[in-house]
């Protein structure tokens, strides 16, 4: 059971693949105008994740080792279009938002990355927990950026979010507030670029506090001083 | 007697920070007088507004960072960014606009880079590039000069048109902005841009609208005169070696030759070098902007090179880029050119030949 617990906490914070490995930049920063467009990516690469790493766990004694990347490769896009596919059916407005970025998902590093250094060396279970979990860090990034470059770019929160959800969701936007001159430079792509960056900072200052917190006081030993004054 | 010992260099230049930016916020002075004979009291209104906000931005960030706050703001440098972001935006901006562009540039451009001496770019400009590229609209709406406006803003209409986007008499930026003919009025910059995609020539263009009345009045007149105040202040900061002549020189020059080349090479579609100097802020740029010590490149030759490529820019981005001036983009492409210039123009170590370790 620890490991599994282990494996949640590195997907969803030490190991974050968009905060600490810095893998699938391309998709965070172009689709994080909003936050369900972030959610919605999200979700789908948790999804291609979760089908890839199952997957690929399972082969991994069948697979050779010299041609295991372009099987990777091709178990990966089997669930992407698999993923396109359904999204195409079920949410056809977000897919026409998301555009390219869906198909994209298959170059996204993140996933070969845990097939490869993870999943292709372990069993069905953990494979599974760790594509769910880093899936989740992914999107909760995805979601935070979003949110950010939304609210300060135009004023929402969750605008657009029956595109995910269906007609129930309709009224769920969030106004902050009412402007007529949109911060454009938060929806542009260098505001994903800030807001990534400020995201990262954000992050290596909690991890120096709990690190700090976590280390015991050192001594202070008062020394007699031996050499001389200069 | 006492006797100090220490390393070199024993020579100091008897200048702190703090003066320097302050010689630099005298020199401005002319520049900014002939702003508000020309443009009205927009400037001081902008100009105060800065200037808390960077004072409060700097000081908010120094505490949290665990600095001395008195020591550290009483460099005047943010006080110095304030006001060259005050001069560089339009007069009637709203106020909520120079705020979130002085606070970006203090917090994030100098501070967060770890503060005064550690900033790659030049803060006011990027704040002046950030709020163009966030609210075009709002960032291009110039008056036309006091001699000229249709109506006549007060103290008290600029101060309510800032702070709640109407006048007193209940008029918005685009009535105010109505010159006397009835003409909704632009930079000459922006007028010759626009004209000029109309494929009107450039020489017709200097005959019509904006250029047409007597020099002295005349919008481009009021233009002029500015960037020419401007350019008697960096004199006087040459004068007090303030500044090296390396880059408002070289930067000058350059945007001369360029222009220069490309009007002889097509007379009807590329401006003449003088309507590249006189306009826009090019002469500002050249002595307050780019010869920022902090972000600009530190050796001789390369102060050249780094003004002459500023200038470069500056006449490439008029004539075929999207914004009609180009003095913060041109200055921010070459500050991050400034680590290679600097690396490629490290001058001869004195008794050492060239080429050998």
């Amino acid at each position: 059971m620890s490991e599994l617990k282990e494996l949640t906490v590195e997907g969803l914070w030490k190991n974050n693949p968009a905060l600490v490995q810095l893998l699938g930049l391309c998709p965070l920063l172009a689709v994080t105008a909003t936050v369900i467009n972030g959610l919605g990516l999200g979700l789908a690469t948790m999804l291609v994740l979760i089908g890839s790493n199952v997957t690929v766990s399972l082969v991994r004694n069948i697979v050779r080792n010299e041609i295991r990347i372009p099987v990777f490769v091709m178990v990966i896009a089997a669930f992407v279009t698999i993923v396109q596919l359904l999204m195409n059916a079920f949410t056809y407005e977000l897919y026409l938002t998301l555009g390219i970025f869906i198909p994209l998902i298959v170059t996204n590093c993140a996933i070969i990355g845990r097939a490869e250094a993870y999943a292709s060396k372990n069993a069905v279970l953990p494979a599974a927990v760790d594509g769910l979990m880093m899936g989740a860090g992914f999107t909760a990034v995805l979601m935070v950026l979003g949110g950010m470059r939304e609210a300060l770019g135009s004023g929402t929160l969750l605008a657009g979010a029956d595109r995910l959800f269906g007609s129930i969701a309709t009224n769920w936007t969030i106004t902050l507030f009412d402007t007529e001159q949109p911060f454009l430079l938060a929806i542009l792509p260098p505001g994903a670029f800030l807001g990534m960056g400020l995201l990262i900072a954000v992050k290596n200052v909690i991890d120096a506090r709990l690190a700090a917190r976590q280390q015991p006081e050192t001594k202070t030993v008062t020394r007699i001083r031996v050499t001389a004054e200069s | 007697m006492k006797l100090t010992l220490s390393s070199s260099p024993h020579l100091r230049t008897k200048r702190d920070t703090g003066q320097v930016m302050r010689l630099v916020l005298y020199a401005m002075l002319p520049g900014v007088a002939c702003q508000l004979y020309f443009f009205g009291w927009g400037v001081m209104v902008q100009a105060i507004i800065a200037l808390i906000t960077a004072i409060a931005t700097e000081a908010a960030i120094l505490a949290l960072r665990n600095k001395s706050v008195i020591r550290n703001l009483s460099d005047y440098s943010a006080v110095l960014t304030a006001c060259l972001l005050a001069v560089s935006i339009p007069p009637t901006l709203p106020w909520w606009m120079t705020v979130i562009g002085t606070f970006f540039a203090i917090a994030i451009v100098k501070q967060l880079y770890g503060g005064l001496g550690y900033n790659l770019f030049n803060p006011a400009m990027i704040a002046y590039v950030v709020l163009l590229v966030s609210f075009p609209a709002a960032m291009t709406q110039w008056l036309p000069p006091v001699s000229l406006q249709a109506t006549e803003l007060n103290f008290a209409d600029t101060l309510s048109l800032i702070f709640t986007g109407f006048s007193v008499d209940g008029m918005d930026i685009t009535q105010v902005k109505t010159t006397i003919d009835g003409i909704t009025s632009a930079t000459p910059l922006d007028y010759v841009k626009t004209g000029l995609t109309q494929s009107q020539t450039y020489s017709e263009l200097l005959n019509s609208g904006l250029f047409n009345s007597s020099v002295a009045d005349s919008a481009a007149a009021g233009w002029s005169w500015v960037g020419l105040a401007y350019a008697l202040g960096g004199l006087l900061l040459l004068r007090l070696k303030v500044i090296s002549w390396h880059i408002p020189g070289s930067m000058v020059l350059s945007v001369i030759i360029c222009a220069l080349l490309m009007h002889l090479i097509n007379p009807d579609i590329y401006a003449s070098p003088l309507f590249h100097l006189l306009n826009g802020s090019v002469l500002f740029g050249a002595f307050f902007i780019a010869t920022d010590p902090v972000s600009a490149s530190t050796t001789q030759k390369g102060r050249l090179v780094f003004g002459a490529m500023i200038g470069f820019w500056i006449v490439i981005i008029r004539t075929f880029g999207g914004y009609p001036d180009a003095v913060a983009f041109a200055v921010i492409i070459m500050n991050m050119a400034v680590p290679l210039i600097d690396y490629y123009t490290r001058p001869r170590t004195y008794g050492y030949s060239r080429g050998k370790q």
